[in-house]
């Protein structure tokens, strides 16, 4: 089967080489050094410093940022660009508005992927074939080009700033469906028989039986969605010109807006933070399932 | 498709039924008349299963491919009750227009770099975590964070490094006498920047795949040839990377892909697309932008989705191709 992306490789753990058994000699050590270290090294310096510096300026004073000699560490951990981020722009209301829309979306997504990808394996149909295949080209099809008709069809609705009409357009779900599906053709067949004589109807046997056994590539679904839900932008960018209804990155946005000399970088900066922080924390605890989902689903959505 | 349950009679006696549910299941002609009923039951589960997310998809993603198709030939002002058709009237003035090269150059510029650059570092960084020390895992997941970072978030903190009044940046080239560049005022200065942001955002993700790649490669045969007396680029240029061509084409396309639907950092960091107006950029920009051009906005939106078509053909071309030879 067609699959859109076919990495070669399955999720290889980088820790798995044999174990080197080479002498402790000067040059060795030296080309450990040079061609491992080092390089990684400064990777993981490129990614984390900007971060950093993120944080630290989240807690640096206007004074502190607007100079000419750099001041690396803010002189306190003053939450004060915080309180100023939340009642220049109603931070808290974004933050409870991305909140809502990447639990419920999500859910809801993760949910109609579970039974559809269950449908397309284990229930008898005559047009699966076409039906997958339809799927598979709706997962290469770029939200992006769909901006302009799916803003007519929902303001037509009467969506535009509604927290609806920035869930609704995202909820029907190829990648989950694709994944949970390839996961699913995996599983024995001879646990669903049995199930099957025992009398367990399909929705016995979906809940009992084909979820418990999919735990990790229901959680590789439900993290991947999670993440681009809460990142989304240009969709929710268009359908809402309301601050109440706008989410984290949209709410940036204004906060953007507002603040444009040099004395606003330490608020925007700590508006990042609430934008990003929350994930990376999802990310540094969950990262296996994402990397895993993002590398092998290749498209999100 | 369904290697599971192909031969089990169901529990039920249920009168036969006949027709397509009876065609549909395909069971030994002996279990026929019980597989039926279930068949008909089994279309129907299909159905309650799968529709709600099928409707979706047909009403939000395949709906708006036919729509963009006709507005494309609208003279219409979103917002405005009355359009006018006027055919390829939009095509004609954008590609006629000076919009056009430019916004093809940039979208050119654009890709290249971002597709070449997030490529080459990424191969470079899967070498090294291809090396056998210790803390490759960690180093896999850092740099891999930034790809599922919020674009929006990532756009504002390199916005403030490059500032070239009190960014990082500039306080750098400072302590080396020099000016800051103006990144934000001059058009391809801007390009340039958010390319640089783009790469860093993106790289862990080639960096990964090219790492999968490279611990799926044949140990033996790199043994043998290290053995063979074959140093460590030779091995690497003749044997590796032409092994990892399946690979290498996977993420050109895939990133290509995403390079040409990149939106956050541009609406972020340039929000008035001076000099990086991409084709995504520009669609939005004429639509949502001062203009409100629904008809030229989808007119654009079509010939980017063209463009996505050829491409993902071509991967599907490939595919078909792998899964043959292998």
């Amino acid at each position: 089967m067609s699959a859109p992306a076919v990495v070669p490789a399955k999720d290889v753990k980088p820790d798995a080489v044999p174990p080197q058994g080479r002498p402790f000699s000067r040059a060795n050590f030296l080309q450990t050094v040079a061609g491992g270290y080092v390089p990684l090294a400064i990777a993981v310096l490129v990614v984390f410093l900007p971060l950093l510096w993120m944080v630290l300026s989240s807690f640096k004073q206007p004074g502190e940022i607007v100079t000419l000699d750099l001041q690396v560490l803010p002189a306190a951990l003053d939450p004060e660009n915080y309180r100023v981020a939340m009642t220049t722009v109603p931070f808290g209301q974004f933050f409870l508005n991305s909140t809502i829309v990447t639990v419920v979306g999500s859910g809801i997504k993760v949910i109609l992927a579970l039974l559809t990808a269950y449908a397309l394996v284990f229930v008898r149909f005559p047009f699966k074939k076409l039906i997958f295949v339809l799927i598979l080209v709706a997962l290469m099809v770029p939200a992006q080009v769909s901006i302009l008709p799916n803003y007519i069809l929902i303001a037509g609705m009467g969506g535009k700033n509604t927290l609806w009409g920035i869930i609704l357009p995202g909820l029907g779900t190829a990648f989950g469906t694709f994944l949970l599906r390839q996961h699913f053709l995996t599983l024995p067949g001879s646990i669903l028989e049995s199930a099957e004589i025992d009398g367990a109807g399909h929705w016995r046997r979906l809940w009992q039986i084909v979820v418990p056994v999919s735990v990790p590539s229901i959680a590789t679904v439900a993290l991947v969605t999670v993440v681009s839900e809460w990142n989304e932008y240009i969709w929710p960018l268009i359908i809402t010109d309301k601050p109440e209804s706008m989410t984290l990155p949209v709410g940036l946005t204004l906060l953007q807006n507002s603040e444009s000399n040099g004395a606003g970088w330490g608020i925007m900066m700590a508006g990042a933070v609430l934008v990003i922080i929350p994930i990376l924390v999802i990310f540094a605890m969950l990262q296996r399932y994402i990397v895993a989902g993002l590398t092998q689903g290749s498209v999100t959505g | 498709m369904t290697p599971q349950l192909t031969a089990k009679p169901g529990r039920s006696a249920e009168p036969a039924a006949t027709g397509r549910a009876q065609h549909a299941a395909g069971a030994a002609p002996q279990n026929r008349k019980r597989w039926s009923s279930r068949s008909r039951r089994d279309f129907v589960v299909f159905l309650a299963l799968a529709l709600p997310n099928l409707i979706l998809i047909a009403v939000f993603t395949y709906l708006p491919l036919i729509n963009n198709i006709y507005y494309s030939t609208l003279n219409w002002t979103l917002g405005s009750a009355s359009a006018a058709v006027v055919g390829l009237e939009n095509y004609v003035t954008f590609f006629t227009s000076a919009d056009a090269g430019k916004v093809l150059g940039t979208t050119a510029i654009f890709t290249a770099a971002t597709v070449g650059g997030s490529m080459v570092l990424g191969l470079l960084i899967a070498l090294a975590l291809n090396s056998k020390v210790r803390g490759t895992t960690f180093a896999r997941s850092a740099v891999f964070a930034p790809y599922v970072l919020s674009g929006v978030g990532v756009g504002l903190v390199w916005l403030f490094i490059f500032d070239p009044g009190y960014g990082v940046l500039a306080w750098i080239l400072r302590s080396f006498g020099q000016q800051s560049p103006q990144w934000i005022n001059d058009p391809q200065l801007s390009l340039v920047m958010v390319i640089i942001v783009y790469v860093w955002k993106n790289l862990g993700y080639c960096a990964v795949v090219f790492l999968a790649g490279l611990q799926s490669l044949p140990q033996d045969v790199l043994e043998a040839a290290s053995l063979d007396g074959a140093g460590g680029f030779r091995r690497f240029a003749s044997m590796s990377l032409p092994l990892l061509s399946p690979t290498t084409f996977f993420l050109l396309i895939t990133t290509m892909l995403s390079s040409l639907q990149a939106f956050d950092l541009i609406r972020i960091m340039t929000p008035l697309g001076t000099g990086t107006s991409t084709l995504i950029y520009e669609a939005y920009l004429q639509a949502f932008g001062a203009y409100n051009r629904a008809g030229y906005s989808a007119a654009i939106s079509v010939i980017l989705f063209a463009i996505l078509l050829v491409i993902t053909a071509l991967q599907l071309r490939f595919i078909e191709k792998k899964v043959h030879y292998s």
